[in-house]
């Protein structure tokens, strides 16, 4: 089992190599090129949020133990972990959704470009606009067609010309790779799509209102092989523009589409690493444990 | 194992038979008594019985002021009942957190809810009529059926929102609504049809109560139209009760002809409210 895993990420980074090389005219000039912009790119790595000591609790049961972790920018996080070990609760903290729960707390900081978001006088409202949130089941709005929804986040803040509105929902659905295969019904209702455009729609109505972050709660375990992998390829190319934190429970996902990973484990965190290191060379024993499936 | 299979099967069918009998005798009864009415009040079913007022001598006699009273009556009824009755539901909903605030409120609605009408009829003499001196006008026999449908208006509010999945509220507050925009952008579109059912089924309710209109005094005999919410009125079930308590034969065929244009009149808003009850499920 853990062989597999080494074999696969180390796979992984052979065919990017591969990938560039094939691409230049002289290849072992690009492998070293390729190379130098790996580490240019690990050196000039900026932090987007920066949680310190958090923790949390539903009631009296605490879901989160003293957090302290980096989500990097323009970059994918992974947070892998069992079943109930706070995967969403963690990324709910970062956007302040966990508070919207009857009887939730929260303890600690985090920090969005270094200002805290749990100091008095940030409003949750205007933060959940910076911080966009694709949910596990996609929950498109029953009640609006597919452009409304896409616009749905929008409306709320301004009205909308109708030009300026389309510009906005084609946009927001060629990124979330769906424009294609709505353009021609943008007025049926949004539930009329299939499970895996419906998660499009959801990630186009999250980009639409412009965030700096995307949370997803495992996007994809709702979706067949096919929806799945183009949603990864979408990841892709939405780190670009956006910080992304996806909680996955596979932990091939993790490693094909993840920059850094992070592993919780009964509400703590265990290790947080390069993904390529973290599933080739885990330092702790547990991680082991996870990765190579001895529990979990 | 085969004979327990065999005796769930037999437990089936009695099941179906008796529930089937459950929907057709209540059937054929309202039919029977639709019937009779119909026949009873047939000769008074002409138009003129709808464009006249009432009248000692019953061959003259209409229904026009309790006809106009009524519908008046439960538009006003809606205005003052809806609002209210919408916006607790929204509150013991969206914004109640279970305290000993919320659960007082809803002891009351559930008790409200168990009030005979009668009693509503005597409070709102005292207050409306009386106390906030409003006298024996539309306007307090309004809010006296107002306070009335209230609880059912709350309550089937309150399913309707409830239906509401709770992950559409998160997807909304993860854009950067707030809570009320939740609620007006999200919320209230999908439960419309839920809650127009529970207005109309009020409405229906506030059109056939008779017991607390007699207490509030609306007339039986008015010679003209009530012109504002101060004026003094009739309705329908009053109208039918005052000719049913006459002893000529007349006014029974008056009586019977009254209740046929009573039922087709609750018929038709029942009507409407599927119509548009599917016409919003349409869009969900
Ligand atoms: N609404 C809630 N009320 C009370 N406890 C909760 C609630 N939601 C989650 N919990 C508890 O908090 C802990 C962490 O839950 P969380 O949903 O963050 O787990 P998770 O890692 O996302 O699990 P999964 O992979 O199954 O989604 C669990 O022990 C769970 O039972
Ligand atoms: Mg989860």
């Amino acid at each position: 089992m853990e062989s597999r895993f080494i074999l696969e990420t180390k796979c992984k980074r052979g065919y990017k190599y591969i990938e560039i090389a094939s691409e230049g005219i002289s290849g072992n000039f690009n492998l070293f090129k390729a190379g130098k912009v790996e580490e240019q790119r690990l050196s000039s790595r900026k932090t987007k949020f920066r949680t310190e000591g958090l923790s949390a609790w539903f009631g009296s049961h605490q879901a989160l133990n003293n957090i302290s972790m980096k989500i990097l920018k323009n970059e994918v996080n992974a947070i892998i972990g069992p079943s109930g070990c706070g995967k969403s609760t963690f990324i709910r903290c970062l956007n302040r959704m966990h508070e919207v729960v009857p009887g939730a707390r929260v303890y600690g900081h985090v920090y969005l470009d270094e200002k805290d978001l749990y100091e008095d006088g940030i409003d949750p409202v205007l933060l959940r606009r910076r911080v966009g949130m694709v949910f596990q089941k996609p929950n498109p709005f029953p009640s609006m067609n597919i452009r409304e929804n896409v616009l749905s986040g929008l409306k709320l803040t301004h009205r909308l010309k109708k030009d300026e509105a389309d510009e906005i929902v084609e946009s927001a659905l060629q990124q979330a790779a769906l424009w294609d295969e709505v353009k021609e019904r943008l007025n049926k209702p949004g539930t009329s799509l299939s499970g895996g455009q419906q998660q499009r729609l959801c990630i186009a109505r999250s980009l639409a209102v412009n965030p700096e972050v995307l949370l997803m709660d495992e996007p994809c375990s709702a979706l067949d092989p096919v929806a799945t992998v183009r949603i990864e390829d979408l990841l892709h190319k939405l780190k670009e523009q956006y910080t992304i934190v996806i909680v996955t429970h596979s932990m091939s996902q993790a490693a094909r589409v993840s920059d850094q990973t992070a592993f919780l484990l009964m509400g703590e965190l265990i290790e947080v690493e390069q993904t390529n290191n973290l599933f080739t060379h885990p330092r702790d024993k547990r991680t082991e444990d996870y990765i190579t499936g001895k529990f979990g | 194992m085969k004979s327990g299979w065999r005796s769930g099967r037999l437990l089936e069918s009695i099941l179906k038979v008796v529930s089937l009998l459950a929907v057709i005798i209540p059937l054929l009864i309202l039919t029977f008594f639709l019937i009779t009415v119909f026949l009873d009040g047939e000769s008074r079913l002409v138009p003129q019985f709808l464009t006249s007022y009432p009248s000692y001598k019953p061959e003259d006699a209409g229904i026009l002021p309790a006809l106009v009273g009524s519908i008046y009556l439960i538009i006003l009824t809606s205005v003052i009942a809806v609002p209210i009755g919408v916006g607790s539901a929204i509150y013991l909903e969206e914004y109640g957190n279970g305290g000993w605030l919320d659960n007082l409120i809803e002891i009351n609605i559930s008790n409200l809810a168990g009030v005979p009408s009668i009693l509503y009829g005597l409070l709102g003499l005292e207050l409306f009529v009386r106390a906030l001196s409003m006298g024996r006008s539309l306007l307090a026999g309004a809010f006296t059926m107002a306070l009335l449908v209230l609880p059912i208006v709350i309550t089937a509010s309150r399913e309707a929102l409830r239906a509401v999945p709770s992950s559409l509220r998160e997807a909304s507050y993860a854009l950067g609504a707030s809570r009320w925009e939740t609620i007006w952008q999200v919320v209230l579109p999908m439960s419309a049809s839920g809650i127009l059912t529970g207005v109309i089924l009020s409405v229906c309710r506030a059109m056939g109560e008779t017991a607390p209109l007699i207490f509030l005094g609306a007339l039986t005999y008015l010679a003209f139209l009530p012109d504002s919410p101060m004026s003094p009125f009739t309705a329908l079930p009053i109208q039918i009760f005052n000719w049913i308590s006459r002893p000529q034969a007349g006014f029974a065929e008056n009586a019977a002809a009254g209740i046929v244009v009573l039922m087709v009149v609750l018929l038709l808003l029942n009507g409407i409210a599927i119509y548009f009850r599917n016409k919003m499920q349409k869009r969900i």
